[in-house]
């Protein structure tokens, strides 16, 4: 929690839409310091989700070496590579726009919040393409797993392919189920903000949308180096 | 429901049925029924019944606060809960699920589809065990009333933050092992599947990793509530507070990494057996130090012999029981007999029902007073507790012995010696479910016909005791503020002595 020491100010500037602060709290510190320490444990149950997932991963990583090793050649990794740097920019973007709702700068917040859009649209394009690309060579998840020519002869005499690519499409569907819902988020946050619900005085939803975003960014670059770059 | 459940099993073994066809219910059906009570006890009772029932409320009452952190969390809970259970119920109805409440692969991925209602109806059930843990840790962290310091945190708020975190830390593991599962059924993802080259004990790392801290998921709450109860109805500060808090937190760090002792049967390498049992052992010691602890509370305390602490008195002797044969399994030579036996199955109903159950029915008569404003028969009550106490040890009892004879369980049918204990864990049964049905029938009469509360029922010291019966909207009239330490009964008993 870097950013413990930026509480939510009043009054509310001019021109924004002023927050009212739950009954049951009293006060608006207390509203901001309870949601943000639920987001940041709601946070660590995603942690443990996704490392149910990479326990797994190395358990099989562990059992087909090999398999693991030429699946990992079947992904491109110029797309993975360009998929990273998206991800990392948007969430360079979202960190300045939750910097822009702290000091009330309605337009500022915006365009960053749009472009961090665009770049969860961006992912999930080379993400369609990935998937088609792999759908057309057969390398199908689990028991549809059917390589076609150059393909079969890849992983001939290797077991375990079938459950490589099982765990690509869970592991990255699960990720990019969680980049629809941020992107989701941030439009919210755009429709809201642009209202002039956000400012000094109340920035929390805007902080929270960011800290999911900075997750998602966070699982890719996991994702990224086990899946594509495996050694 | 799932009480419903366990009373159709009871039945089915009166006989020992020799031809599994001549049983009461059919072998498939019968399997049904013992997955249904367990899934059903286990995720829909057990785990949310007391943070849920009692935590919601008792919670932010002792805090000093008007609600817990984020309310409207809390109701999404339940109505994930709420949705969890009506999928479950429509598993009944789509085909019935017979894989045990385990749902051990390889047999739940080629069994009936039904598996897939089941995962996800125990998955929202799960992100609702995780939205109250977390909304309970937010609560403990930022809304208690000013001088209340963690050291003089009610020992129930110790227990149930102590359960938050299991919940929120475990349960998602639990979430990805249910979708890996339902992945499993829907496109072969292979990796609990031996046949696509996958590993089925794999599912059973990952299920246990979350199912036995959900096993102190269970336990923990009840645990608090006892202390609560004892020093109230003793009228004595806890003995060794900061130690049973400790111990709270210490049981559920520990709890985290005993998950194998689930297999010792099932393959694992022998160094990893050989920790995972001396883990277990060790979980015995802050479990232990709480027995002591709330032994020593009693000890020349002025106690009072009303409801509430008779069925503290109850979970004493019965969790005694219950952990002690937990050492026993844990035992690697012992456990390998066992396994799978009608001892494993006494030991966590001794723990699970035995004493979670009645800790909760501890808890529910203790702040009945306070949340309804109404008084329940005290002659009636009595009579239920003795009830439950007396028809929960005959249902089990008998069954520590016929697992050690051999007796293994989830069997539709049975050798006929082991006759008599079947016969009389049966009758057991049904005293049991007569006394509950008396509890349930003078609360009712409570509910509608009760005389009010007084405020401070029981002569309680924490902050729930100063707000009116029941608490108003708000729950109390004004802020409070809290002075001195905790569990001091030091003035009230000056008051006593004067009368």
């Amino acid at each position: 929690m870097s950013d413990g020491h930026a509480l939510p100010t009043t009054p509310t500037p001019a021109g924004f839409v002023p927050h009212e602060v739950a009954h049951h709290y009293n006060s608006h510190v207390q509203e901001y310091q309870s949601w943000k320490l639920a987001f940041w444990l709601f946070l660590a149950t995603e942690i443990m989700l996704f490392g149910g997932l990479f326990a797994a991963y190395f358990v099989y990583h562990d059992l087909y070496p090999e398999t693991f090793r030429v699946g990992g050649q079947q992904l491109d990794w110029r797309m993975g590579s360009l998929n990273t740097a998206i991800l990392l920019c948007s969430s360079f973007t979202m960190a300045l726009g939750v910097r822009a709702a702290q000091t009330s700068e309605k337009g500022k917040m915006l365009t960053y919040m749009i472009l961090t859009v665009a770049g969860a649209a961006g992912f999930m394009v080379v993400k369609y393409f990935e998937y088609t690309a792999k759908f057309s060579h057969g390398l199908f998840p689990g028991a549809y797993f059917n390589p076609h020519g150059a393909y079969a002869d890849a992983f001939a005499g290797l077991s375990g392919a079938n459950i490589f690519f099982g765990l690509y499409f869970t592991m990255t569907g699960i990720h990019g189920l969680h980049v629809l819902i941020g992107a989701g988020l941030i439009l919210w946050m755009i429709k809201r903000g642009a209202a002039g619900r956000y400012h000094s005085g109340h920035y929390l939803p805007v902080d929270i949308a960011g800290l999911y975003w900075h997750l998602v960014d966070l699982i890719w670059i996991f994702l990224f180096p086990l899946l594509y770059l495996v050694p | 429901m799932g009480g419903v459940f366990a009373l159709m099993i009871r039945l089915h073994l009166w006989n020992p049925n020799t031809n599994p066809t001549d049983g009461l219910f059919e072998p498939d059906t019968y399997n049904q029924i013992f997955t249904l009570h367990g899934a059903f006890m286990v995720f829909m009772f057990i785990i949310p019944a007391i943070p849920g029932a009692l935590g919601n409320l008792v919670l932010p009452l002792q805090l000093g606060a008007k609600d817990v952190a984020l309310p409207r969390l809390n109701l999404s809970s339940f109505y994930l809960w709420l949705i969890g259970t009506i999928l479950a119920v429509g598993a009944i109805v789509w085909g019935g699920v017979d894989t045990g409440w385990t749902f051990y692969t390889p047999y739940s991925i080629y069994n009936d589809r039904s598996v897939i209602l089941m995962g996800a109806a125990v998955f929202l059930i799960g992100f609702s065990s995780i939205f109250t843990g977390l909304n309970f840790i937010v609560t403990v962290h930022k809304l208690r009333a000013p001088g209340l310091t963690w050291f003089r945190l009610p020992l129930f708020i110790w227990a149930i933050y102590a359960t938050s975190v299991l919940q929120v830390l475990a349960t998602p593991v639990l979430g990805i092992t249910l979708l890996l599962l339902v992945f499993e059924h829907v496109y072969g993802i292979g990796i609990f599947d031996p046949q696509l080259g996958g590993d089925p004990v794999l599912f059973q790392h990952m299920f246990w990793f979350y199912s036995h801290p959900a096993v102190y998921i269970m336990i923990l709450p009840a645990m608090g509530v006892i202390s609560d109860v004892i020093t109230v109805h003793s009228r004595k500060p806890l003995f060794g507070y900061k130690m049973i808090a400790f111990s709270s937190i210490s049981i559920a760090v520990i709890s985290f990494l005993v998950w194998g002792h689930h297999m010792f049967t099932s393959g694992q390498s022998e160094f990893a057996m050989f920790a995972f049992s001396f883990l277990t052992f060790f979980v015995g010691v802050p479990t232990a130090i709480k027995v002591f602890s709330w032994v020593a509370t009693i000890w020349q305390g002025s106690i009072i012999l009303s409801n509430p602490m008779l069925y503290a008195l109850a979970f004493l002797i019965i969790f005694t029981i219950g952990g002690l044969t937990g050492i026993f399994l844990a035992i690697l030579n012992l456990d390998i007999h066992l396994h799978d036996t009608y001892f494993v199955v006494a030991h966590f109903h001794y723990v699970m029902m035995g004493s979670t159950a009645v800790g909760l029915f501890a808890g529910v008569h203790h702040w009945w007073p306070k949340f309804l404003g109404k008084t329940y028969s005290r002659f009636w009550s009595r009579v239920a507790c003795a009830l439950i106490f007396i028809g929960f040890n005959v249902t089990f009892f008998p069954q520590f012995i016929m697992g050690a004879q051999g007796m293994p369980r989830r069997y539709a049918s049975y050798m006929e010696e082991y006759q008599p204990y079947h016969q009389l864990s049966t009758i057991g049964a049904f005293v049991l479910g007569l006394g509950i049905l008396i509890m349930v029938g003078y609360f009712l009469h409570s509910l509608f016909a009760g005389k009010p509360a007084a405020r401070n029922q029981w002569g309680g010291v924490t902050l729930e005791w100063q707000s009116p019966s029941p608490p108003p909207l708000e729950n109390f009239d004004e802020d409070p503020v809290w002075v001195g330490e905790v569990y001091d009964y030091s003035h009230l008993k000056a008051e006593e002595m004067s009368r």
